[in-house]
């Protein structure tokens, strides 16, 4: 067991057992804080995918800004009552036999490709600065990713102007307008 | 070193527990969370498969990338929309949400 697959491990184990904790807090604000974790985790696994930019995506987007906005409407929406009550709904069981059942035939793919198992990862012959100035040329390549780049940017502008147009409170009827 | 099979395992493994928190909980943000679970098992597999298989062409970074903004405007929408339904019907259970239900 060389270290780096014993801090594979380790990270891995954090990121089940708090995704786990996720799906089976009772109060909905603990299970925001146990996703925090499991994102930290996946940003440790991004380290060792090579990926360190992407690491720090994850840092800044995913738990600085939609872990937030998770715990933000987990406290706008709190029923008056508290969280009283069971967390898992009517058929909650047939959920657990899907997730299962899911994993089960994922692992029945996965041992049918034995050279993934033994894999040691390709040396990358360029340095992490070419990799990361290569991935800033490509979202603007004309011949590579400059469309998909347009298009999500579009996309997070209809979903600012959207979440800003649901999230308004109601007009009252006396309004301002004097009609 | 890692095999690959270890990573996507894990991917795996998280997308399920992913899905029984979309399938199996009442609570609104509960099953928005669950969906955050699945696209970060999404974006493991991505880069994984990126790492192992062809780590010279760039295409995997940029494809997690297009994920990580698609999932930020997701959870917003989602999040708007699930303030939105409180402020009407002061609930957040998505069974009670049954307006168009036959």
């Amino acid at each position: 067991m060389t270290p780096i697959q014993i801090l594979f491990l380790v990270t891995a184990l954090a990121a089940v057992l708090s995704a786990i904790m996720v799906v089976a807090s009772p109060r909905l604000v603990h299970a925001a804080l146990w996703l925090i974790v499991t994102l930290g985790a996946v940003a440790v696994l991004f380290v060792l995918l090579d990926a360190a930019f992407l690491a720090m995506v994850q840092v800044a987007i995913y738990i600085g800004a939609i872990a937030i906005l998770i715990i933000f409407t987990a406290m706008l929406t709190r029923r008056v009552m508290g969280e009283a009550g069971p967390q898992a709904n009517r058929s909650w069981w047939l959920a657990a036999f899907i997730g299962v059942l899911l994993f089960g035939a994922l692992l029945a793919l996965l041992v049918q490709v034995p050279a993934w198992w033994q894999a040691t990862p390709p040396t990358i012959g360029v340095t992490a600065d070419f990799l990361l100035e290569d991935l800033g040329a490509s979202l603007v390549d004309l011949d590579r990713y400059v469309v998909p780049f347009e298009v999500a940017s579009v996309l997070l502008l209809a979903a600012l102007i959207g979440a800003i147009v649901l999230a308004r409170p109601a007009e009252r009827s006396g309004g301002e307008g004097a009609k | 070193m890692i095999p690959l099979s270890w990573y996507l395992l894990l991917a795996a493994a998280l997308f399920c527990i992913g899905l029984y928190g979309v399938l199996g909980r009442r609570n609104s943000v509960a099953i928005l969370m669950g969906i955050e679970l699945m696209l970060n098992a999404v974006n493991i597999n991505l880069l994984a498969f990126w790492r192992y298989l062809t780590p010279t062409v760039i295409a995997g970074q940029a494809f997690a990338i297009i994920v990580f903004a698609v999932a930020a405007s997701e959870a917003a929408v989602g999040l708007a929309l699930i303030i939105s339904i409180y402020r009407q019907r002061s609930t957040v259970i998505a069974e009670d949400v049954d307006l168009m239900k036959w």
